[in-house]
């Protein structure tokens, strides 16, 4: 899990262009949106870009997407359940 | 002014934003095209502009340029044959870097984005020229921001209906002789 939130984290500044933000900045279980990290609209449809094309995960419940997309460990919790090979 | 010999047009922008000292971290996140006028617009503003002056509403911009948002919109649609990014999408449109100006300084006054082969000094004089003397507008940014592949021109100028020290009237003539003072 610990590899998987180090990649995330990476992974999330590369496709946000967040140019001004180290992985180290990012806590496990920082807020990504408004409070925390600031993540707007646009971030979060990028957030789902990531999945499907880092790990070939489709958010197939739109309604999900708070819940998933609340910090680095429930995306990297989310994405160990749902990992086409675990499925 | 600022000058990056031999950089292409990403590596300038980024090298802009640092010579200036600029903190908005929004602007990794805009299309070339955003960048450009953003930046060229927060030098333009500095120092000179005293936003305190007007109301939001009173601020506008009129911006041209001959290749749209072409540049993002070919990015765009690369992207499309794999997983269209919704980052790119949003700056498929022109007048989008006049929003991202006007978030970054609250202005709330008119404003336009015109498509046209070359920057018409004459076009601008009378289209600004009508927002100001109905009083729609006190103030306006204008000019031309374009970008495509590696070529990329902006030249913007302030336009203030109350004159100042070093102002210079606003006429097709003067536009011209300073568009083509800084474009050769």
């Amino acid at each position: 899990m610990d590899k998987l939130m180090s990649d995330l984290k990476t992974q999330i500044i590369a496709q946000l262009n967040l140019q001004d933000t180290k992985p180290e900045d990012i806590g496990d279980d920082q807020p990504l949106f408004v409070e925390g990290l600031g993540l707007d609209s646009i971030d979060a449809l990028e957030l789902i870009v990531l999945l499907q094309q880092q790990y070939k995960i489709k958010l197939s419940n739109a309604e999900d997407g708070p819940k998933v997309f609340k910090t680095v460990r429930t995306m990297a919790e989310y994405i160990t359940a749902h990992q086409p090979q675990n499925a | 002014m600022f000058e990056e010999k031999g950089s292409e047009l990403p590596d300038f922008l980024v090298a802009v934003y640092r010579h200036f000292e600029l903190q908005y971290p929004k602007f990794h996140k805009m299309d070339y095209l955003s960048k450009l006028g953003w930046l060229a617009n927060e030098i333009l503003l500095q120092d000179v502009f005293d936003k305190e002056k007007y109301k939001p509403e009173d601020i506008g911009i009129v911006l041209s340029n001959a290749n749209s948002s072409l540049d993002t919109d070919i990015k765009y649609y690369e992207t499309t044959k794999t997983i269209a990014s919704p980052a790119q999408f949003v700056y498929t449109l022109p007048n989008i870097v006049i929003g991202e100006i006007s978030i970054r300084h609250h202005f709330k006054g008119e404003n336009a984005f015109f498509i046209a082969e070359a920057f018409d000094a004459g076009f601008m004089e009378q289209y600004i020229g009508n927002l100001i003397n109905n009083n729609i507008l006190q103030c306006c940014i204008c000019g031309w921001v374009d970008v495509l592949d590696k070529n990329y021109n902006a030249t913007l100028f302030l336009i203030e209906k109350d004159k100042s020290a070093n102002s210079v009237n606003f006429t097709k003539e003067n536009l011209t002789k300073i568009y083509q003072l800084q474009n050769g």
